[in-house]
């Protein structure tokens, strides 16, 4: 029986010690008829070792050409001692840190978590993660509501070169709370969202949502766009790539104006920062925000103090606001959160540093340049936006880009995300990310065999 | 332990690190070209993130790690959390390096051994739940109770049927419930729960008409027991228009013997984190997939694994489910997670899993019958437990002033990580106890040993237990000054020289 | 035994409502209320100048274990809140009826007051909700 330790004498002791003749007896109050017919879909029990060969014969199905995709999940190296570490039994089997004493262990690293958050983007206070950057936008907006207390709407400017199955998963969270989300579009030429061509006199938005790289990998204004919200009484929701943080101003920077600087939330998906692609997930979402707004904040928070011994030690804290406590009342229901992935996350960020952190960020973006300048050579290849980006480029392509990507993969090349689905009118238009994993020889044979194609 | 290593036995990361330390293994070769990127958007100052070796990196990590309690090494009877053995070999075939590599926008044709897995996932929890079809996305129980309560609005609202703004919870709930229901526009109403631990029908009856959703209900309760009267309540929701939702928390006193979908309810979610077994993490990742009945299948959220004729697996997306709730994650949810959980499944087999009921319900009422035997009150004598029963302390706060909390305390230095303590809520100085089906008798017996010295403790000298615990990383730490005076990061001294 | 001053009005959701001599009133939670909750840890006051209606909720008190929404027990208009207890919301433990105060209102119907409970109905709910 895996797993499950009893032997013959064990099980009869014990049915003695509680008065009963077999298992079957303990179930005497769950009514006959609800009684269940044997299982019929599920297959008979494996050895450890049946299961390993089929494992591996389902993984051998899975070779994947070179990825060239980016679009929200990126493929970044992870040392080796980040899992290694992660998935110590006294991390990987541990509980949720309630009894505080049993649990300084997860308690301190993810303080140490909220403040390398709180650093990279330069805010005063991050919570313990969320699920992923999507449904963290989710809680973000949420958030919004109950923290602008001088508006009285529940409108959100949203733009639409925000990723847009985050604005999917937005709508779907958000659905019953009365809350609109208005979308604002990108400049066809930048590929941003042009500050000139926000409206004078927008009325009572709760908030503006701002990503930073947007989905494009396209760098926006972020400066003029936090001045402009605070301006007209709105909160500013950044949406970030932690990755890119290691390189470009921190959202708790944006705005000129001092009195008002600063993204009042953040947000974004922090799985570049250790996560394998893995499918799509466990991933992790992060979430900072100015400390008058720490209250409002959904999600466990880790705060420091003392035991009766005056000793340093991490507790959770501000619980009064959370579903086990609040019930109906709570910020939100979210319980469990990504805990494995935040400690990956902070083993990644303490062996990568703040240098290793930046070169990656660096080379990603100059491999992503190069890469669009041996594309572009192609004839009928052209880069869209003509505006800065991250690590990541909209290509047009001469013929459409569904059919031009499964020639490519035939040629061993993932060549990138196929943007007319979302994008109808960028026409054939392929989102291609090349990160710091690729050398000089794969953007190469990415560019002989789009060559190739399109011959 | 020598008098230095104690005192930076509390360090964080930031205090070992040293301006200019880099990690060599990881610089990489040549300048990276960034003057694309415009100088106003640059960042001036690097952010605070440690310097330090990967020697002490990972010196660093590996002591913390050593501070937790883990169901590696401890036993830890938390009812409702379900803290079973985390087999390694789930661990190590979901990390094959195809699968970790695999990314999530790939073409299905590339993933067709991961979306295998998926699909019979889906297969084994419709055939365990007796629900009609499955979505494996929300990524943790409450996502998938939003799933699931969203889908009940979302079957209402097709009917052109909204008066319904009610959803009826049981006062024992778990609090996500009655958050998720608010989150999805309804107002909560609670129902009681009678002495037998059982719903209170008739206050249940008084309480249903035109204007109710939905019911939330876990079965068994969240008080360890199972409510025999689960058929009619079904049937009292259903006459009223309404629909049942089922909290998947305790699925494991039932896998294999009960199934939920036998039981009328219409959605279910599944807590894999707990009844299949993948790890708890320190906080998570867990998956909530949830099963629909024939009427909510066209609301389940996406993506979905469908199978071709041809027997080519790809993910039902909008076109295939137009009236879906949505998506609740940027991708499918927690793949990782789900990969565990078909290992587990895998390994378990169908006798595998009717198993799971028998020996978590035989540990449940074995520790039940040893603790009351040794003289402690349970909260309700006269039922069978289900994986789990509740224990109350009531008598001892009353006479001796010793409370649940300080059980749990001293419990920790006996080796022991404390059962659930204050929930459910409606229970006083109660401890929810579940020891699942991995653990074996002696893990048992120690246990109650452990309780009947703690009492024992009680009875001779209360500041003992008052002072709880001894011998752990801290003393008991102060929650109120946590709250009071927030510190949630940290700030390196003004007055450093030389960080 | 908590204490119930006898001067006081009060809810049935454990606000006491002190009438002033200018005919407004301050605001504040019970010691029964406070002793439930335990040790306070912020107070979230009511917006200056807001409205509320009788029932409505109004402000926070926030301790570890609980976050209990306080309600204003008649309708009127948030003419002053304690500011003090930003940084000391322990004040509410220590002295609920005094310096605990946590707002203050002008009445829209003074006669609203009239139909709080007075003390020794106040007394007979809190000894039935004890167990």
């Amino acid at each position: 029986m895996p797993f499950i330790p009893h032997n013959d004498a064990d099980t009869r002791a014990m049915l003695d010690a509680i008065g009963a003749d077999t298992i079957e007896d303990l179930f005497d109050e769950v009514p006959a008829e609800l009684r269940a017919d044997a299982l019929q879909h599920v297959p008979a029990g494996r050895s450890e070792m049946a299961v390993t060969r089929l494992m591996h014969g389902r993984a051998a199905q899975d070779t994947q050409p070179l990825n060239f995709i980016g679009a929200g999940a990126y493929e970044h190296h992870i040392p080796a001692a980040v899992w290694e570490l992660t998935t110590r039994g006294e991390f990987y089997t541990a509980y949720t840190p309630y009894q505080a004493e049993a649990s300084q262990g997860t308690l301190q690293l993810l303080y140490e978590f909220q403040t390398m958050m709180a650093e990279l983007t330069a805010m005063d206070v991050a919570n313990a993660s969320l699920y992923d950057g999507a449904s963290a936008l989710a809680e973000a907006v949420l958030m919004a509501v109950r923290a602008n207390r001088k508006s009285k709407s529940k409108r959100f400017l949203m733009p639409a070169n925000v990723h847009p199955v985050y604005r999917q998963v937005v709508e779907t969270i958000v659905k019953h709370q009365g809350i609109t989300l208005e979308l604002l579009d990108y400049d066809a030429r930048g590929g941003h969202l042009d500050p000139a061509s926000l409206p004078g006199e927008p009325g009572d938005i709760c908030a503006l949502v701002i990503p930073q790289p947007n989905f494009f990998g396209v760098l926006e204004d972020v400066d003029a766009l936090t001045d402009w919200a605070h301006g007209h009484g709105m909160l500013v929701i950044a949406v970030v790539n932690p990755t890119a943080l290691a390189l470009l101003t921190p959202p708790g920077e944006w705005g000129r104006d001092d009195k008002t600087r600063g993204a009042d939330i953040v947000c974004g998906e922090g799985q570049p920062l250790g996560a394998p692609l893995s499918s799509g997930g466990p991933y992790f979402g992060f979430m900072c925000c100015k400390q008058k707004h720490v209250r409002q904040m959904p999600g466990r928070i880790i705060g420091a103090t003392v035991d009766q011994d005056g000793k340093p030690g991490y507790v959770l804290t501000l619980q009064a606001r959370e579903q086990h406590i609040r019930r109906s009342k709570a910020t939100s229901n979210i319980c469990t959160n990504q805990g494995l992935l935040t400690t990956a996350a902070t083993l990644y960020m303490t062996l990568m540093g703040p240098d290793g952190l930046r070169q990656t960020a660096a080379h990603s973006h100059a491999n992503t340049r190069q890469l669009c300048e041996r594309l572009c050579a192609i004839d009928g290849v052209e880069k869209i936006f003509d505006r800065p980006g991250f690590h990541e480029a909209v290509l047009r392509l001469p013929r459409p880009a569904a059919e031009v990507l499964t020639a490519l993969e035939d040629r061993g090349v993932l060549g990138g995300f196929d943007l007319s689905g979302h994008y109808p009118e960028l026409g054939n238009a392929i989102l291609v990310c090349a990160t710091e994993t690729k050398t000089a020889e794969d953007l190469d044979l990415f560019a002989s065999a789009l060559k190739d194609v399109l011959a | 332990m020598h008098e230095q290593s104690k005192a930076n036995s509390h360090q964080l990361i930031f205090e070992h690190s040293r301006d200019g330390r880099v990690n060599g293994a990881h610089h990489l070769d040549g300048q990276a070209d960034i003057s694309a990127i415009p100088e106003a958007l640059l960042r001036r100052t690097p952010p605070g993130l440690p310097q330090v070796s990967e020697m002490d990196g990972v010196r660093h990590y590996t002591r913390l790690s050593q501070k937790n309690f883990s169901i590696d090494t401890h036993f830890y009877p938390l009812g409702s959390c379900t803290m079973k053995h985390n087999p390694r070999a789930c661990n190590t075939l979901s990390m094959l390096p195809n699968f970790l590599a695999r990314h999530p926008l790939a073409p299905a044709r590339f993933g067709q051994g991961f979306l295998g897995c998926m699909w019979e996932l889906q297969e084994i929890l419709k055939d365990v739940t007796g629900m009609q079809a499955v979505s494996l996305t929300p990524m943790a129980g409450a996502q998938g109770e939003f799933a699931g309560v969203a889908m009940i609005r979302a079957y209402h609202d097709a009917r052109d049927d909204h008066e319904r703004r009610e959803i009826l919870v049981p006062d024992a709930a778990h609090g996500t419930n009655p958050a998720t229901a608010t989150m999805c526009g309804y107002t909560v109403r609670e129902i009681p729960t009678d002495a037998n631990g059982d719903v209170d029908v008739d206050a249940l009856k008084a309480a249903v008409g035109p204007h109710t959703a939905g019911i939330m209900l876990t079965n068994p309760s969240t008080l360890g027991v199972f409510d025999r009267r689960i058929k009619e309540i079904a049937e009292i929701v259903h006459q009223a228009g309404g629909l049942l939702y089922y909290d998947g928390a305790n699925l494991n006193a039932i896998l294999g013997k009960v199934k939920p979908g036998d039981m009328g309810f219409d959605v279910i979610h599944m807590n894999l984190h707990k009844t299949f077994s993948t790890p708890h993490g320190g906080g998570g990742p867990g998956a909530g997939p949830v099963g629909v009945s024939e009427r909510l299948r066209p609301f389940m959220p996406i993506p979905v694994v469908g199978r071709d004729d041809n027997g080519a697996y790809r993910w039902l997306t909008e076109q295939d489910l137009p009236q879906s709730i949505g998506r609740l994650s940027a991708h499918m949810g927690n793949a990782g997670v789900l990969l565990r959980a078909y290992v587990y499944a895998l390994l378990l087999g169908r006798e595998g899993m009717e198993r799971v009921a028998d020996y978590a319900t035989l540990n449940g009422n074995y520790l039940m019958a040893r603790l009351a035997q040794a003289g402690f009150d349970m909260a309700l004598p006269s039922r069978r437990a289900t994986h789990e029963f509740i224990l109350t302390l009531k008598r001892q706060a009353a006479e001796q002033g010793v409370t649940a909390m300080d059980f749990a305390k001293r419990l920790l230095d006996y080796g022991y990580h404390a059962p659930t303590t204050y929930f459910p809520l409606i229970v006083p100085e109660c401890l929810l106890i579940e020891p699942t089906e991995t653990e074996s008798k002696e893990s048992l017996d120690g246990f109650v040993e452990a309780m009947c010295a703690i009492q024992q403790e009680a009875d001779d000298n209360i500041e003992t237990l008052k002072g709880a615990p001894y011998t752990l990383p801290s003393r008991r730490l102060d929650d109120v000054k946590a709250a009071r005076e927030l510190d949630l990061k940290y700030q390196p001294p003004k007055d450093a020289a030389g960080q | 035994m908590s204490n119930v001053p006898n001067e006081l009005k009060y809810t049935k959701s454990h606000e006491w409502v002190r009438i002033e001599d200018d005919g407004s009133v301050t605001i504040g939670i019970t010691d029964h209320a406070q002793d439930l909750l335990g040790d306070m840890v912020f107070i979230e006051l009511p917006e200056t100048d807001a409205n509320y209606t009788a029932g409505e909720e109004c402000a926070v008190v926030e301790s570890v274990k609980a976050a209990s929404d306080v309600y204003a027990p008649i309708t009127g208009e948030v003419i002053a809140v304690n500011e003090e207890l930003g940084d000391a919301p322990e004040t509410v433990n220590q002295d609920p009826f005094g310096n605990g105060w946590i707002f203050k209102m002008t009445p829209e119907d003074a006669g609203e007051i009239e139909e709080l409970m007075d003390a020794e109905a106040y007394r007979e709910l809190i000894a039935s909700e004890s167990h």
